[in-house]
């Protein structure tokens, strides 16, 4: 099923096409990654998922709703590049206050804190945590609504390997329950951990399939050579 | 709106000032320490000047205290990003609003009352009419102040920014509010000016506090709350959920 769908997306921030003329959607039960180079505009479409991107043409739609549209804000988590979180605020308490604007059951802030696992750090405040912690919180704060859609941009920067495995491996989980899991990165190798890939450059989606689709279409052993072969045809 | 959202944003705000510890120290003894230099400058003076002076003082000081306080933890909401997190939430604008003008509302009823009590008992300040008018009257001026401030943190992008907005809309007013210069005695163009700034109707319902024993302030007052109002229906305005 089909939790977001996308056609003629076009934004123009500042008199420049940050998006082109994007047609794609986002499955339910899928961990769905969108790659490219930074400033190809991840950050720009995800926003206009989320809703809060004004839109310059095209249509946007979550779970048959129109992005953005009120009956949509509880169910989607959202973790922006810089973690959104109150510096002067402890892990709980930011949980908690986010916990009752969503009111959700105060158990969830437990169980979110598991799952990122902070368990030992919920007592401090977030502006004394590593930068891998704080994004961590800012996680945790998407995840309490347990929402149907969840977009992550770029969430495994800077995180130590095990850690980003476990993660991917939460992303998954999530998926397993039915959600939408769209996940931005700039580093080509978290590719393989998707169940299908987007691929962006310039504005444009130039690849969209599963990773070993791509890596055999394309003739590659690796996405990152996969992105350059395209992105040569491309320009051909 | 929803009572439970509104309230959370409250409670938050207050806990964060909490762990601000000298921030709130500040916020406590600030009012205290000037209404005492007040009170001293005028020791050897005929006993009008204290009373006149401190009633001004208790209007502008929550209000100035309030508009920067809130012109930068908005600010603050606003860049790093838990603003836009809210705004994608289902929060009401109306929720942020006035979570924050609650908070600030009672963080000025305690600085106020904490300085009043102060004046009253210890400094002497006559008062003829009730006290606890000149509370109301503090808290709605700060209500004003965390309103304006709001309002003003949206054409800010630095905190430095946000803070010019200080000197630029209050300096005017307290030059314009009869603290100096009785209104009625200022140049035409300017008393027209001072007839359509808060702060005037603040000072002068302090002043009406102080100098009558059954004081007609609710016109004053009814006026700062309606330039509260105004100013938080300019704030919601700035909360955009869509932007470029």
């Amino acid at each position: 099923m089909a939790g977001v769908e996308i056609s003629g997306l076009r934004v123009v921030r500042g008199g420049t096409e940050v998006l082109r003329d994007l047609t794609f959607s986002v499955e339910t039960g899928q961990v769905t990654g969108l790659l490219g180079p930074s400033g190809c505009g991840k950050t720009t479409l995800m926003r206009a998922i989320v809703g809060v991107q004004r839109i310059t043409a095209g249509s946007v739609t979550v779970f048959g709703e129109r992005a953005g549209s009120a009956g949509l804000r509880s169910r989607i988590g959202y973790v922006t590049q810089a973690p959104s979180v109150y510096d002067d605020l402890t892990v709980e308490e930011n949980l908690a206050f986010f916990a009752a604007v969503l009111g959700v059951d105060p158990g969830r802030v437990d169980t979110c804190v598991r799952l990122v696992d902070l368990e030992a750090e919920r007592a401090k405040v977030a502006g004394r945590l590593s930068g891998g912690q704080r994004s961590r919180v800012s996680l945790a704060v998407a995840l309490l609504g347990e929402p149907a859609l969840i977009v992550l941009d770029e969430p495994t920067v800077g995180l130590d390997p095990v850690l980003r495995r476990d993660l991917w491996q939460t992303f998954h989980g999530l998926a397993d329950q039915g959600a939408a899991v769209f996940v931005s990165s700039h580093v080509m190798d978290e590719a393989n951990r998707c169940d299908r890939l987007l691929l962006m450059r310039e504005g444009r989606i130039i690849a969209d399939d599963t990773p070993a689709a791509l890596l055999e279409k394309t003739g590659t052993e690796e996405i990152e050579a996969a992105f350059l072969d395209l992105v040569a045809k491309a320009g051909s | 709106m929803n009572p439970r959202i509104t309230l959370a944003v409250t409670r938050r705000v207050l806990i964060q000032l909490r762990r601000d510890r000298r921030t709130s120290a500040m916020l406590v003894v600030l009012p205290c320490v000037i209404m005492t230099l007040l009170w001293w400058m005028f020791q050897d003076q005929p006993d009008f000047g204290f009373t006149a002076l401190a009633a001004a003082l208790l209007a502008l000081i929550p209000f100035i205290i309030m508009f920067l306080v809130t012109s930068v933890t908005t600010l603050r909401e606003r860049t790093s990003g838990t603003l836009e997190r809210l705004l994608a939430m289902p929060m009401g604008k109306g929720d942020f609003l006035v979570g924050y003008a609650l908070a600030f509302g009672l963080v000025a009823a305690v600085q106020s009352g904490l300085a009043v009590a102060l004046s009253v008992w210890a400094l002497d300040l006559d008062v003829a009419g009730p006290v606890w008018l000149l509370l109301v009257v503090a808290i709605v001026d700060a209500v004003l102040g965390s309103a304006l401030g709001l309002f003003v943190s949206a054409f800010a992008r630095t905190e430095f920014q946000a803070v010019q907005f200080m000197p630029a809309l209050v300096i005017p007013q307290i030059l314009l509010c009869g603290l100096f210069i009785p209104r009625e005695d200022l140049p035409p163009v300017l008393h027209a000016v001072s007839d359509v700034l808060p702060l005037s109707y603040a000072v002068d319902a302090m002043r009406k506090v102080t100098a009558h024993t059954d004081p007609a302030v609710w016109g004053d007052l009814f006026l700062v709350a309606a330039f509260a109002a105004a100013a938080l229906v300019l704030g919601a305005l700035t909360l955009r959920r869509q932007s470029d």
